[in-house]
């Protein structure tokens, strides 16, 4: 999207009515896309090997078993039949989660005590070293990765001209009308599939400039040669706790963008949108006939 | 850890996360000769970047007495197995002894009492697990870097060990004491201690009586329980299996700032 061209077929005033390929996305987005589905897919399967040595969340500085905990996940003895019995505390409330939290299946030993299941964790084995060396060295790799994908967007005006969202795309009306074709499940097309739509803006800036940046800071929270050198990162997230907390509750709402967002590219043509990633280049589709 | 940081190495390590992921990530990838080098050249990176952030040498936060945490978890051993131990502890280490020796110009023997005569620093500070959790304790103790200066540190001291009294896997040959160590940047930072005293009492038997190290800007399994000898060397690979520590030689990271 970074150096789309108003094509000439496009400068007229009739919305196209042939197919046209666009060049879409700089060379610079599509290679730091796909080095952050990487990074970001280990990062969330070790952060989950990681979580399940101490599976429970916490307010505050400290936190420890015994510390009323804001999330928890662990497990329990069936009176009755002494099955394991998986269960994930939120806030207070009980569910059971036997066979996904707390209690999984495993093809050689059967049903486990295991917070996250195998098939979900870096490595699959509970191995906490070799689980923390993936999860910092791709925290390296996506900081790497996420500054220069930061330094081309501001410098090629990708930010500025394909993020922000355009004055028209601002209006009530407009956002009202994104909303409804959004639950619709309706794809834009023709001239209005030349941009991001106005919901896909805002949630690609909400990624980019608020979610991600919170998880590396809050990650470094966690550090306690970080917090000797920047003590004030223990303020901003209220705690050593509150920031491992945070981090992992951002985390999950990553996981909730990266499925709106593949169900998204399904939507809008999968073959298309993948093509757009790996080559630039992007089919309009021509207005429907109403 | 002496290696530079190269260009090479950033793009190998690139490619290697690359090709895990072609892989799927699956634990045949783990094992993989290139991947542990890729995993080792991030343990470095991040041992550089730390270094250069904590280049003045600034203190790990100091909290307030009512921060304290109402516990303090144990982990690794609650009660060195033994006898001698055993014997030590109902005469309240009074015959225990404190060693400083290997590259030292005056190796010392010291008594609990001597130690506790010696300038005391007090500090109440978070402890961080690499399993997640943590907890808010004071200590009070000997600055690591007086004992030093004391013994007088030869030219060639890179590293300071600390050997232990707990066993913390039983093995005929006793290879499973716990040992652990530091290079001179985090041993003579002002809050490494030593530390005899834990939230206002003596340091109790499962926090690793009689003394025990506090090295606040490093993970939980840095700080050594029970300690009976220091020694100053110039390198780790004869200690041990040669990382530098117990959890260090079951695959664990010897920098532990993150």
């Amino acid at each position: 999207m970074a150096v789309s061209e108003p094509s000439p077929v496009a400068g007229t005033q009739d919305a196209p009515r042939k197919r046209e390929v666009v060049y879409r996305h700089a060379v610079v987005v599509r290679v730091t896309h796909w080095i952050n589905v990487l990074c970001l897919t280990l990062l969330l399967m070790s952060g989950l090997q990681i979580f399940n040595y101490h599976p429970a969340l916490y307010w505050g500085n400290y936190g420890y078993r015994g510390v009323p905990s804001v999330v928890s996940i662990g497990s329990e003895i069936d009176p009755e039949n002494g099955a394991p019995v998986g269960v994930t505390r939120i806030a207070g409330m009980s569910f059971v989660t036997t066979g996904m939290l707390g209690v999984s299946y495993d093809s050689e030993r059967g049903m486990v005590r295991r917070a996250f299941p195998a098939w979900l964790t870096l490595p699959g084995e509970p191995a906490l070293a070799l689980a923390r060396d993936w999860h910092f060295l791709m925290a390296w790799l996506f900081v790497a990765n996420g500054a220069i994908y930061l330094l081309f967007g501001v410098i090629s005006g990708h930010f500025r001209r394909d993020l922000a969202p355009a004055a028209d795309q601002l209006r009530v009306r407009h956002v009202l009308a994104d909303i409804w074709d959004h639950v619709r499940l309706r794809a834009p097309r023709g001239e209005a599939a030349r941009r991001y739509n106005v919901l896909q803006k805002l949630a690609y800036l909400v990624v980019v400039f608020l979610l991600l940046p919170i998880m590396v800071l809050s990650g470094l929270t966690m550090s306690p040669a970080v917090t000797a050198a920047v003590p004030s990162l223990l303020d901003l997230f209220g705690g050593r706790q509150s920031a491992r907390t945070i981090h992992f509750l951002v985390a999950n709402l990553l996981v909730l963008f990266v499925l709106v967002h593949v169900v998204e590219v399904f939507l809008a043509g999968v073959v298309n949108g993948m093509r757009s990633m790996i080559t630039g280049r992007y089919v309009i589709r021509p207005q429907a006939q109403s | 850890m002496s290696r530079r940081i190269s260009r090479r190495s950033l793009l190998r390590a690139g490619s290697v996360a690359g090709a895990s992921l072609l892989l799927s990530g699956c634990d045949g990838v783990v094992e993989l000769p290139s991947t542990r080098s890729a995993l080792d050249f991030g343990q470095l990176l991040s041992l550089r970047v730390q270094r250069l952030l904590l280049s003045g040498q600034p203190l790990a936060r100091e909290f307030a007495v009512a921060d304290i945490s109402p516990e303090f978890p144990l982990n690794g051993t609650s009660m060195p197995n033994g006898f001698p131990y055993f014997q030590m502890m109902v005469s309240q280490f009074a015959s225990w002894r404190l060693t400083v020796d290997g590259l030292v110009r005056r190796p010392l023997s010291l008594s609990l009492a001597e130690i506790k005569a010696l300038p005391a620093r007090t500090q109440i500070t978070l402890h961080s697990c690499d399993e997640g959790w943590s907890a808010i304790g004071q200590w009070t103790g000997v600055q690591l870097s007086h004992l030093l200066q004391t013994a007088e540190l030869m030219p060639d001291v890179r590293y300071i060990v600390f050997h232990c009294l707990d066993e913390l896997e039983r093995t005929p040959d006793r290879s499973g004491l716990y040992y652990e160590s530091l290079d001179l940047f985090d041993a003579l930072h002002p809050q490494t201690i030593l530390a005899y005293g834990m939230n206002g009492q003596s340091l109790p038997v499962a926090h690793g009586a009689p003394l025990r190290l506090r090295v606040e800007r490093q993970i939980g399994y840095k700080n050594a329980k029970y300690v009976t000898r220091i020694e100053a060397v110039d390198r780790l690979d004869h200690l041990g299996r040669g990382k530098g520590g117990f959890w260090e030689d079951r695959g664990y990271q010897w920098y532990a700032g993150l």
